[in-house]
């Protein structure tokens, strides 16, 4: 790496300050802002707000819903990672494989990340819709009542996979880089070895993708407990009775639909926290079992 | 333990383009078989056939007697030492070892003993469960061999397992495989661009050029009767001349020949030599200097002992059955 040497105190500032500026105003401030609110009760009409220390955690973990809500983004969030992950790197290992036309189809399976996640959950809401849907139809025929408005598994089962369906292309992308990236001939040493395809799969080329899984685990569970608000938002809107109100949907629903911004903020803590310490346990322990 | 037979093969890829044709070869139980050509000669693809890699268009290979052409590499009972190792970063070495025979389904104390034998030899015992990346490129090239011999399979097949050492070691590591090669007497195909490696190596070599054997033959009838100009020109080193015959009209035989090949070696000095060459530069090497020049407008190179007198033209002589003479169309040797 080239080190400079700046003469000038004020220009690495100056160079910096782009970034800095975007990390203070749209995370450190408003992260500050929800550290605050957390610990104040605001009046019906938003006049006053008075000190309560930690009476919106406890009041919150005292709260069924809000247990459910933990619970459902516990089960939100591995779902989504492990269907987005499983089958981008099936679709990966395919196009591996592939000599001919896997360009094409690489470009064809990317298109879906460009999509927004609103539009991602539209989509799917019409394809699962009960009435005019074509999936309830095709699953009708199978015998399966599909109704994700009254059913619980139904609805976790829409947002899931409109949630991990966008997600894939990106795990795709990762898994072809991270699969090409190991040589030809580490597979062939092992097909002389004796083993077959599958065998070969699990122990030469799992373990070699080991630091794109483990970079991807990351990222989609944060993906999945943070940037699904769209996709809940136009499919299920966190129903039915709280199925697949994860937290944070319910933490815009409770604060700018209830407009109780104290437990609002105080679940905006609670779920940074969350992340936070998930993201530290992946680092320090994930990663010392995996190989680079 | 087994014979290899390779029967008119041949490799055509999809696209219509030939990278092996017509080749036909015996090799016979515990020989040492070196292919040997410039990069692209088609040498590696072969290999690869035989291992069962690449797929085989034209003609049979036979390891024993089992026609191999749809067999699978697992089940052709050979064993590949690749240029890059190729070894498990993931597994220690004991592992990487062990991995073949797991598959196979040998015992657990059948495998540690092979293990420890094949660890024994290549003297790598220390480093059994290390994993590949704390090893030297030597250490690994070790473990990529004993990788092969705990197999203990009909052939070994090395494809350029040297060339991602430095000079010294790969030197060592040559008389390493040479000795382990008559110590285990398995048949080798052995991949090589180093002609020296080759030459050093080889029961037998065989020159590839553009997918075709240009000859097979020891290593000495080689050197010594080469099959082609281009087989002149790429065994030895350094190569032998390929000098017009009109360029040096006074020599016997120079007025039937087309092309007159004489090793730098065979060129001596003589006052009353027929060949006048006009030096140009001299490569000091210590115990001898390679001097370069022309004659008649073809370059001459000539190994001459540190002691000899310089000048800016000598004049040389060779004996007459030093000279090798091809056709100046085909490039075929004349008898």
């Amino acid at each position: 790496m080239k080190r400079t040497i700046f003469s000038n105190q004020l220009l690495p500032w100056l160079l910096l300050a782009p970034q800095l500026a975007i990390t203070f105003i749209f995370f450190l401030w408003p992260a500050g802002q929800a550290i605050k609110q957390s610990f104040l009760r605001e009046d019906a009409f938003g006049i006053n707000s008075s000190f309560v220390g930690l009476a919106n955690f406890t009041a919150l973990l005292d709260s069924p819903e809000y247990l459910n809500s933990l619970k459902v983004t516990a089960v939100f969030a591995i779902s989504v990672t492990v269907v987005s992950m499983g089958v981008a790197l099936l679709l990966a290992v395919a196009v591996d494989r592939m000599l001919k036309s896997s360009r094409t189809y690489t470009t064809l399976l990317v298109w879906p990340y460009a999509v927004a996640p609103a539009v991602a959950g539209i989509l799917w809401w019409f394809i699962f819709n009960p009435t005019v849907g074509v999936m309830p139809y095709v699953l009708e025929v199978i015998g399966y009542d599909w109704n994700h408005i009254s059913s619980k598994t139904d609805a976790m089962i829409l947002v899931v996979i409109a949630s991990a369906w966008k997600q894939i292309s990106y795990n795709f992308l990762f898994f072809v880089a991270g699969l090409q990236a190991i040589p030809a001939s580490m597979r062939e040493a092992a097909a002389i070895d004796g083993a077959g395809p599958v065998r070969r799969f699990f122990d030469i080329t799992f373990p070699l993708l080991s630091p794109t899984t483990f970079f991807l685990l990351v990222v989609n569970i944060v993906y999945s407990m943070f940037e699904t608000f769209a996709v809940i938002d136009a499919t299920t809107e966190g129903g039915p009775a709280q199925a697949t109100n994860i937290m944070v949907y319910k933490v815009y629903f409770d604060g700018f639909i209830g407009q109780n911004l104290g437990s609002s903020a105080a679940q905006s803590v609670i779920l940074m926290l969350i992340v936070i310490s998930l993201t530290v346990i992946q680092f320090r322990w994930v990663e010392k079992k995996v190989e680079y | 333990m087994a014979s290899i037979t390779l029967d008119n093969l041949g490799k055509v890829y999809p696209g219509g383009t030939r990278a092996v044709g017509d080749v036909n070869m015996q090799i016979a139980d515990g020989e040492f078989i070196v292919l040997v050509g410039p990069s692209g000669c088609g040498k590696s693809t072969l290999l690869r056939m035989v291992a069962g890699l690449e797929s085989i268009t034209e003609g049979e290979v036979r390891i024993g007697d089992r026609v191999v052409n749809t067999v699978e590499p697992a089940d052709r009972d050979i064993a590949m030492v690749f240029q890059n190792y190729a070894l498990y970063p993931h597994m220690s070495v004991r592992q990487n070892l062990a991995y073949g025979l797991k598959n196979r389904g040998t015992s657990k104390a059948e495998i540690t003993r092979r293990v420890d034998e094949a660890a024994e030899i290549l003297q790598i015992g220390q480093f059994l469960d290390r994993k590949p990346r704390a090893l030297s490129g030597g250490q690994r090239q070790r473990v990529a061999m004993g990788r092969a011999i705990v197999r203990e399979p009909a052939a070994f097949l090395f494809d350029e397992p040297l060339s991602n050492l430095d000079a010294k070691l790969r030197v060592a590591m040559r008389l390493e495989i040479k000795e382990l090669q008559r110590r285990l007497r398995t048949t080798s195909l052995y991949v090589t661009h180093d002609q020296l490696e080759a030459m050093t190596l080889a029961d037998r070599l065989v020159v590839l050029n553009g997918g075709q054997v240009e000859q097979i033959g020891t290593p000495l009838e080689v050197y010594r009767n080469p099959a082609s100009t281009f087989v002149a020109g790429f065994i030895g080193s350094p190569a032998m001349n390929l000098i017009p015959s009109r360029a040096v009209p006074h020599l016997p035989g120079s007025a039937h020949a087309g092309i007159i090949g004489i090793r730098p070696e065979d060129l001596a000095v003589d006052p009353d030599g027929p060949i006048e060459m006009q030096v140009r530069a001299v490569e000091e090497l210590g115990a001898q200097r390679l001097v370069h020049g022309h004659t008649n407008g073809a370059d001459l190179t000539i190994t001459l002992g540190s002691h000899a007198d310089l000048h800016d033209t000598l004049r040389l002589s060779a004996q007459p059955e030093a000279l090798h003479r091809f056709d100046e169309k085909t490039g075929k040797r004349l008898a």
